[in-house]
């Protein structure tokens, strides 16, 4: 792996940039490989790094259906934070927010992490009741988190419209200033060219079509491109993790939604830190291009098609309005949906399945980019132990058995 | 958007709707006597399929009446609509 530095910059700049390395290479699959992940996202890829890194397994596959990086990972609002409630949730995004800190350093590969804050609005009392409430559960446990009145909001962010009389009355706000947001595509090119540099095959084009079962273990994955034996398996689908189970015969409790997002034409920055509002379902920050980026709420149906429907963008729109006026005449260029695979309870899912050397990391529904480091380290955990690391202990599958939820449906900030 | 042809009012827009998720669960008749296994089935774990999923809507703004649907999720056309308590169109008796 040729090192990033002022050294290679200039290096490279005397052959006018023609030269640059490709960042991974594109190997044909092995027969056998140690362990093998399927699904080349953020989370999957984290996963086979950390599994290098961290625990000497080099001989690892990660099998990718259509390109690297190009589900989830490449379609989100790219927002990165950790001021979860509940002391599960907490711990795993405050690890993951930590591992943010340090990646560009580590991956030695830029994944612009902007710590510009993020506000989460309030509208009503409930709203202030619960925001004050997670701020002093993200304080006990740690994750700086403050609570803002509408004055200070509006110090923070001024082209709210926070007058008393506005639709969407900001009532005061939560504010975690290490939260932000990171550039998508990098995490996902950084941890695939760090991964490959420690040995892992990175296969793209390689849909896994069944699993080869035997006395309920896995002993290997058929693809389109032949099967490959393995002993271990971590499904990191997001959207698809059902077809998966059901290949591998099992069911999950998880539903696939549209999940909108849209970015609009570029305009000087006007907006320094990212605001979401659970109750209108809003979030906005703005890219370093000058776009706009926004989501919306998940569509009410399961879908696989990566669409939704329009009234959601509407609804959102009309929403963004009443917050921002100065956004009134503002054009939309590109609106777009990812299929992101939604639990009851709103946190994931990662851990053993009912198949001896099956393992899932599903489940993370509308706001899994945050987590990709975290996710991914807990994970890489979990297959080379056979057990799940004290992270991701507690968001295992049987808890939809004993019944030992981690409800973050309100910290989810995003409709379901 | 979906045009949902609600049985009982005719084709109208899915802004009048709200999904109620996969139909045929059926409440275990002897609640006291099921497994944690089987609550979990019942509760939480769904099929999920790419293709054609059987679910419930409701005619939120309408005439506040549930019924089912035959939808295909990979292209979100509907296939069928069909009431409640009815048996699964495309499927025989179970």
């Amino acid at each position: 792996m040729t090192r990033y530095s002022i050294v290679s910059l200039a290096r490279n700049a005397l052959s006018h940039h023609e030269h640059w390395p490709r960042l991974w290479r594109s190997p044909e699959p092995k027969p056998a490989y140690d362990a093998v992940i399927i699904g080349a996202g953020g989370h999957g890829l984290a996963t086979a790094y950390y599994l290098a890194k961290n625990h000497g397994v080099t001989s690892v596959a990660v099998l990718e259906k259509g390109w690297l990086g190009g589900g989830n990972t490449g379609r989100n609002t790219t927002i990165v934070r950790s001021n979860y409630l509940w002391d599960e949730s907490a711990a795993i995004y405050e690890h993951s927010l930590k591992l943010w800190e340090g990646l560009s350093q580590e991956l030695n590969y830029n994944v612009m992490l902007s710590q510009r804050g993020v506000l989460n609005l309030a509208h009503n009392l409930h709203d202030v009741r619960e925001g004050k409430r997670r701020v002093y559960a993200n304080q006990l446990n740690g994750v700086d988190a403050e609570w803002l009145t509408p004055d200070q909001v509006k110090a923070f962010c001024p082209i709210l419209n926070t007058a008393p009389d506005a639709r969407h009355p900001v009532l005061g706000s939560t504010l975690q200033r290490r939260a932000g947001v990171a550039r998508h595509d990098a995490v996902a090119w950084g941890y695939a060219r760090a991964a490959d540099a420690r040995g892992v095959d990175l296969i793209q084009n390689c849909e896994v079509t069944g699993f080869d079962i035997k006395s309920g273990r896995v002993e290997g994955v058929v693809t389109t491109r032949g099967t490959i034996k393995t002993s271990k398996i971590g499904c990191v689908v997001a959207g698809h993790s059902s077809v998966l189970a059901g290949l591998a015969g099992f069911r999950l409790p998880i539903q696939s939604h549209p999940l909108q997002a849209m970015v609009s034409e570029p305009i000087k920055p006007v907006l320094d830190c990212v605001v979401m509002s659970a109750a209108v379902h809003v979030y906005v920050s703005q890219s370093d291009k000058g776009e706009l980026v926004l989501g919306a709420g998940i569509d009410g149906y399961n879908s696989y098609a990566q669409r939704g429907s329009f009234h959601v963008i509407e609804a959102q729109m009309g929403a963004l309005k009443e917050l921002f006026p100065i956004f009134s005449r503002l054009k939309m260029m590109r609106s777009w949906g990812g299929i992101v695979d939604v639990c009851p309870d709103a946190s994931p899912i990662i851990g053993k399945t009912p198949i001896e050397g099956l393992y899932v990391n599903c489940g993370w529904g509308t706001g899994g980019f945050k987590a990709i480091p975290g996710s991914g380290f807990a994970f890489a955990h979990t297959i080379a132990k056979n057990e799940p690391h004290a992270l991701n202990a507690p968001f295992s599958l049987d808890r939809f058995v004993s019944g030992a939820l981690v409800d973050e449906h309100g910290a989810a900030a995003v409709a379901h | 958007m979906l045009l949902i042809a609600c049985p009982y009012c005719g084709p109208r827009d899915e802004i009048e709707f709200r999904c109620g998720g996969e139909a045929h669960i059926a409440r275990p008749k002897e609640p006291d006597a099921v497994t944690d296994e089987a609550w979990a089935d019942y509760l939480f774990r769904r099929d999920n399929p790419k293709g054609v999923i059987a679910e419930r809507w409701f005619h939120t703004y309408g005439c506040r009446r549930w019924f089912n649907v035959l939808r295909d999720t990979r292209t979100h056309a509907i296939l069928k609509v069909y009431r409640m308590g009815a048996p699964r169109p495309d499927r025989g008796p179970s």
